[in-house]
């Protein structure tokens, strides 16, 4: 089962631009977050600076007991053997192979045998459909191939918290959904605590149990898929609808009159009643998530703080796939 | 769990706030020091580092041999000149002062101790150093390094103490090559076009030398190589924005590792002179 990992009053300044700040929020155990925002707030410092490549200002990031921005660098890189991390770019080592990238943490921190590296690279290899490709080095082939070979590389020890930096960017429509139930197949194979960095809306639709959304140097909120995909806080229906009405402007926010005008012109009302889409199923043959059964009970337990339309939203979540399961 | 969220945060506010004047001119001022320090932070990192388990064997081989390939014969073909270059201005002063039968101890001196080392180092930090940097500043703007971090592996003793070891080890055996090379080079030119005799050049040779000059040469390579390796590695892992500052980087690095190298030479001379006596006083 995955980790918890909890992020507790985070602040990040570049100097004296700050990006975020007194972000607090809890990945629970083995489920699938997604972590939301418009270009440019930062989502992408947040996950380095939940593994620890760069160091918050204020606040803690607690994984197993260890602080990963205050534990001495010891602790850290020790901690860090437990996270997949897949970059936007993939981050190949590109004076490697496709084979020794992926094989690089086995070789590293695992005293394996080449035949037995071999096996398990080639597995991964053929998880991320890039089997053929193994020999050919990171310049050599198309940049969404990179990114399947960075994930292939994250998941090459196991992890128990896997973080993906936009995983859809550079994906094509096709690629990205099989990425989206390849995500949610390793979820329940694995059991590993995701957390997915994005703003593509179908990822953000189907694949989370829990989604969060970064906007204007605040975390706008945090909690189940449901409370995000029924919000009526401007903020998240303008990004989810993606609209142009609304708080988010062209550069990060926009100015007050542009948004005053906009109000009077009516341009808001657009919206419509929305609807929630079913989240993704592990593919056929694939072991039950077992994260969406602790979730169950987890949501059933604060169901009572949540708006009516995230409350009927997750009820009728529950009825069609499982009969009597109600609580 | 969900914060009530205001609908545009409080506390930024459209356009941007006018910085409040800072003083500036202290932290630019303080600027070459927190770079240095940050220089001697890496340099105790990669000490510390070097004695560390696992020891990249493989990565220092590749790096020892690489190194020594791009300086092995530019530093010959360099020592050459210089060394006959030292022989013909010392000879033809030692032949104003009338003290000619010394030309051989004295030219061999400043080959051995200053000429050596120094060409040794200029050569690593010119071929070597800026190669070292210009690969660790792109992997580092490819986010490599940070890959290789949150891989848990440590890219000072993944990448660094390798090439650190590397440009030391090669530092030594160089000099040696470097002293033979430019003694060769001195001799030559002193006998053959300088008529000087073969016999005064070897006795003068043995009358002045003696065996430490040849150990501070030899640990003054040493210094030098940690010296270049460290400045290199330093300035390739912190490029400062893409490519361009990559290449800003690899140039900063071998002007740094000159000026160190000269200034860190006049201190070992320095010291050398004081606590090694002279032969025969």
């Amino acid at each position: 089962m995955g980790i918890e990992v909890v992020v507790d009053g985070l602040t990040k300044s570049f100097g004296r631009q700050n990006i975020w700040q007194n972000v607090s929020l809890t990945l629970p155990a083995g489920e699938v977050s997604v972590m939301l925002g418009p270009s440019g707030t930062g989502k992408t410092v947040f996950l380095k600076s939940i593994i620890g490549l760069l160091k918050p200002e204020q606040g803690r990031v607690l994984i197993n007991g260890v602080d990963m921005v205050n534990s001495p660098e010891r602790e850290i890189m020790e901690t860090r053997k437990l996270f997949g991390l897949m970059f936007q770019d993939g981050a190949l080592f590109g004076s490697m192979s496709l084979f020794d990238n992926i094989a690089f943490p086995l070789r590293e921190h695992t005293r394996k045998k080449e035949s037995e590296i071999r096996r398990i690279v080639m597995e991964r290899i053929d998880i991320v459909g890039l089997l053929g490709a193994e020999g050919k080095l990171p310049g050599e082939i198309s940049g969404g191939m990179r990114k399947r070979a960075g994930l292939a590389r994250a998941l090459v020890l196991d992890p128990q918290i896997i973080l993906c930096d936009e995983p859809d960017s550079g994906l094509d429509p096709v690629r990205t959904a099989y990425l989206s139930q390849l995500l949610i197949d390793l979820n329940a194979q694995i059991d590993a605590t995701m957390l997915i960095v994005t703003h593509n809306l179908d990822i953000a639709a189907t694949v989370p149990d829990n989604m969060g959304m970064l906007f204007c140097r605040n975390l706008v909120t945090f909690g189940p898929r449901e409370v995000l995909l029924t919000s009526e806080v401007p903020v998240v229906a303008q990004f989810l609808a993606g609209r142009r009405e609304g708080p988010i402007g062209m550069s990060e926010e926009k100015d007050a009159a542009t948004l005053a005008a906009e109000q009077v012109n009516g341009g808001g009302a657009g919206a419509g009643p929305r609807t929630v889409v079913p989240q993704l199923e592990p593919s056929p043959g694939m072991p039950v998530r077992q994260a969406a059964l602790r979730r169950r009970e987890r949501v059933a337990a604060m169901m009572g703080q949540l708006p009516q339309a995230a409350r009927t939203a997750i009820l009728n979540s529950y009825t069609p796939t499982a009969g009597g399961a109600r609580p | 769990m969900t914060v009530p969220p205001p609908v545009r945060p409080p506390e930024p506010s459209p356009g941007h706030v006018p910085d409040p004047p800072r003083p500036a001119s202290a932290s630019r001022l303080l600027a070459p020091l927190r770079e240095t320090g940050k220089l001697f932070v890496l340099a105790a990192a990669v000490t510390r580092a070097i004695f560390r388990r696992p020891f990249q064997l493989r990565e220092f081989i590749e790096q020892f041999w690489f190194i020594a390939s791009v300086t092995i014969l530019p530093a010959a073909l360099v020592s050459i000149p210089f060394g006959a270059v030292i022989a013909l201005q010392v000879g033809s002063l030692t032949e104003q002062l009338g003290a000619q039968s010394f030309t051989g101890g004295a030219s061999v001196l400043a080959v051995i101790q200053q000429a050596s080392p120094l060409i040794v180092a200029l050569l690593i930090a010119g071929a070597g150093g800026s190669a070292i940097c210009a690969d660790l500043g792109s992997r580092k703007i490819r986010e490599e390094l940070d890959a290789m971090e949150v891989m848990g592996v440590s890219p000072v003793q993944r990448l660094v103490v390798p090439r650190v070891l590397a440009t030391m080890l090669v530092a030594v055996l160089l000099n040696g090559l470097v002293s033979v090379v430019g003694t060769l080079g001195g001799y030559f030119f002193n006998v053959i076009m300088q008529d000087g005799t073969p016999g005064a050049y070897l006795a003068s040779f043995s009358a002045l030398a003696q065996l430490p000059d040849l150990y501070i040469s030899e640990f003054k390579a040493l210094i030098f190589g940690f010296i270049a390796g460290i400045v290199a590695a330093y300035r390739g892992l912190n490029p400062r924005g893409g490519p361009k500052g990559v290449g800003d980087a690899v140039n900063q690095s071998v002007v740094i590792t000159f000026m160190l190298l000269f200034f860190v030479n006049m201190v070992l001379t320095a010291i050398y002179l004081q606590i090694v006596p002279a032969k025969g006083s």
